[in-house]
């Protein structure tokens, strides 16, 4: 099994995670890396956020009035 | 338009007034696709046009705004792949989509390690009442190269999966994640940067 230490490779999979399921082994090697590092953990929270934003987004548009 | 309508009596069918409240919205929608005020005007009209005509064909199993939302989605995904065609990558969006590389290339050093380790946000949800935030959250979005955001709002927005994405714009699936990719890192840069960076 790969050891990701790469963040630039980490935000990628973080960011493929949005998009597609990901397989055992990049599951277990994305958790490890995370559990070790600060930046790509916040970095896997806000692309949460900024999905949930996006359709906040819309939603303004007739909630407001 | 004034004419009243036979089918008008149907409770869960708006009328053609109706149906205009939901203009905002709808045009809100195809604002963050085509980034095109007029391209996006006219798109809403085909909507509500269409809408009107087709009132029938509203099942009342959904909601109206939902079922009005579906209609524009097709219009918009049919002007996406017009527009993909007619004007396939070159020029401008090219050396948009450099630059854009170029700062993903920018947030980490060679070894792969960010420069600058992306920072908590605390608790972004909070900014959601905050209308100053929708300000710098929009003028984010706006940012990123078209075909960036057009692949991002495809996915985001008309939740697309990648493989439809994909067909639509004939691209393979590893330029699709790219791409998303680097707009997810742009977007992310600018409000931490417009935003939550900003009490830093
Ligand atoms: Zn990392």
């Amino acid at each position: 099994m790969k050891i990701l230490t790469n963040c630039k490779e980490v935000s990628e999979l973080l960011s493929q995670a949005q998009d597609r399921p990901l397989g055992l082994g990049e599951k277990f090697g994305l958790n490890l890396h995370l559990m070790m590092c600060n930046g790509c953990r916040n970095f896997g929270k806000q692309l949460d956020f900024i999905r949930a934003a996006m359709k906040r987004y819309l939603e303004r548009g007739v909630s407001g009035r | 338009m004034a004419a009243p309508n036979p089918n008008n009596d149907h409770a869960a069918i708006p009328g053609d007034t109706g149906l205009e409240q939901f203009r905002s919205y709808l045009l809100r929608y195809a604002l963050l696709q085509l980034r095109d005020q007029t391209a996006a005007e006219d798109v809403v009209q085909e909507t509500l046009l269409a809408a009107i005509e087709g009132r029938a064909g509203f099942s009342g199993k959904s909601s109206v705004r939902t079922w009005l939302t579906g209609i524009l989605k097709h219009k918009i995904v049919d002007r996406v792949r017009r527009a993909a065609r007619e004007q396939p990558l070159a020029g401008n969006d090219a050396e948009a989509e450099r630059s854009d590389a170029e700062l993903v290339d920018a947030l980490f050093a060679g070894n792969g390690h960010w420069n600058q380790p992306p920072a908590s946000w605390g608790n972004p949800e909070l900014s959601f009442e905050n209308k100053k935030f929708w300000e710098a959250f929009e003028a984010c979005a706006r940012l990123m190269p078209a075909k960036t955001a057009r692949v991002f709002v495809l996915r985001e927005v008309m939740e697309l999966t990648t493989e439809e994405i994909c067909k639509e714009l004939d691209i393979t699936s590893t330029h699709c994640w790219v791409m998303l990719h680097r707009a997810r890192l742009s977007l992310r840069e600018c409000l931490d940067l417009q935003w939550f960076g900003k009490s830093r």
